[in-house]
């Protein structure tokens, strides 16, 4: 009787399938993320329940870090560019169109106006290197951040309603920095701000998260 | 790479032997590519954003209307707590504008953000506790938390009480300056602790 011989099987496994979906996940990851915005310095929000997401456009964001240094940004380049030629114009910082541009490409700026020409002449590295991050002045005697948040308004061509103010601070900055800068915000009557948190899930047993429950976990 | 070459070494035991050339595999190792692949999703993955921040809705009465909203609150709905330093948390009911309030021992009281036997347990009580009283209308009352800030509270503080307003649907709430009366108490509060 003769032998039935078993065919020896190959140790390699096709990689072809794992490959596509590797690829496909790839294209997925590229085309729905975008890359983080510089951040001129590290912020760690605290978290809250809230599930209003930061819009897209149209945002004001101010970034508090824990030495309470105020940093500005707003989106939208031709919005920027406006906003720099406005400041330029009225405080006549005699900006160059290098300046102008790298404000216009560039992040969030921090730092007392009188100083935003050298400012923006130097790279993150050097303004780093200068102790230039000093943030924006918010202090009664000089408080140029109501003047940011009028040229911020003006830049965005009357389209008021849809404007949000961010304020994303850190966990550590002290109380007395947010309460000028709110009160920077209610001199100019602006009531409703936005601040930047993280998500966190409501504590059981809580009203938060027994609404959740009812609504079959589903919120918003 | 972990490939065999078992393609054609079967060809031993076959009966129509014939020497023929060995076939080369049209096969090509995967596995490198593989590699890159999951490589650049990893970069990606940790590079981009996925999930927008989320954001806090935070409205701020107008500051002519703050005194009178403030005289509205009656006594008997309101729960002021009081941020203090290191996370601490002061909390006593009413407005204390009663100057003798404070003759009660018992009346300021700490407490922490901690989630069981913290500030949140106050707040659901009194909460319950003013749900029970009945306005001029037979309406159910509103509890009214006044939101205290010290000068040592960080931003933290004030987003964790904002968000416990939130968690118990605390409908009505202000932020509201501290006053001097206020500091001492947590002045005193903290020596008798020994918080320096």
């Amino acid at each position: 009787m003769p032998k039935i011989k078993m065919p020896r099987k190959s140790t390699a496994i096709d990689m072809t399938a794992m490959c596509d979906v590797a690829f496909l996940l790839l294209t997925f990851f590229m085309l729905a993320t975008k890359f983080k915005p510089d951040e001129p310095v590290t912020v760690v929000t605290p978290s809250s329940i809230n599930t209003t997401l930061l819009p897209d456009s149209d945002v004001l964001l101010f970034t508090v870090d824990k030495d309470g240094r105020v940093f500005f940004s707003m989106d939208g380049q031709p919005k920027r560019k406006k906003l720099i030629e406005d400041l330029n114009a009225q405080y006549k910082l005699g900006l160059d169109d290098k300046e102008i541009k790298s404000f216009v490409t560039g992040a969030s700026v921090g730092t007392p106006i009188k100083d935003l020409k050298n400012y923006l002449s130097l790279s993150e590295d050097q303004r780093k290197k200068q102790g230039l991050d000093k943030g924006i002045p918010t202090d009664s005697a000089n408080n140029e951040l109501g003047a940011w948040i009028e040229y911020g308004m003006a830049a965005q061509g009357g389209n008021f309603n849809k404007l949000k103010y961010c304020i994303k601070a850190d966990n550590a900055t002290p109380y007395p920095k947010i309460k000028e800068i709110l009160d920077t915000f209610k001199a100019k009557h602006i009531q409703k701000l936005n601040l930047v948190t993280n998500l966190k899930s409501a504590p059981q047993g809580t009203a938060a998260w027994k609404e959740e429950q009812a609504a079959g976990g589903k919120k918003e | 790479m972990a490939e065999m070459d078992t393609s054609s070494s079967g060809g031993k035991g076959k009966k129509h032997g014939g020497t023929k050339s060995k076939k080369q595999s049209t096969r090509v190792d995967m596995t490198p590519m593989v590699d890159l692949g999951f490589l650049l999703i990893t970069f990606f993955m940790l590079t981009t954003t996925m999930s927008k921040p989320k954001t806090m809705d935070l409205i701020m009465p107008k500051d002519t209307k703050e005194e009178k909203d403030q005289n509205k609150v009656k006594e008997s709905t309101a729960l002021t707590i009081l941020l203090g330093k290191d996370n601490r948390v002061y909390y006593y009911e009413g407005l204390a504008q009663d100057p003798n309030a404070a003759a009660n021992p018992d009346f300021f009281k700490a407490t922490s953000f901690a989630n069981k036997g913290g500030i949140r347990d106050e707040i659901i009580k009194k909460r319950d506790e003013v749900s029970k009283l009945r306005n001029a209308k037979g309406e159910p009352e509103d509890v009214v938390v006044i939101i205290k800030a010290d000068d040592d509270a960080t931003y933290a503080n004030f987003v964790d009480i904002l968000d416990e307003m939130a968690i118990n649907r605390i409908q009505r709430y202000a932020t509201v300056d501290i006053s001097d009366q206020d500091k001492t108490w947590i002045k005193q509060t903290e020596t008798a602790n020994g918080v320096k």
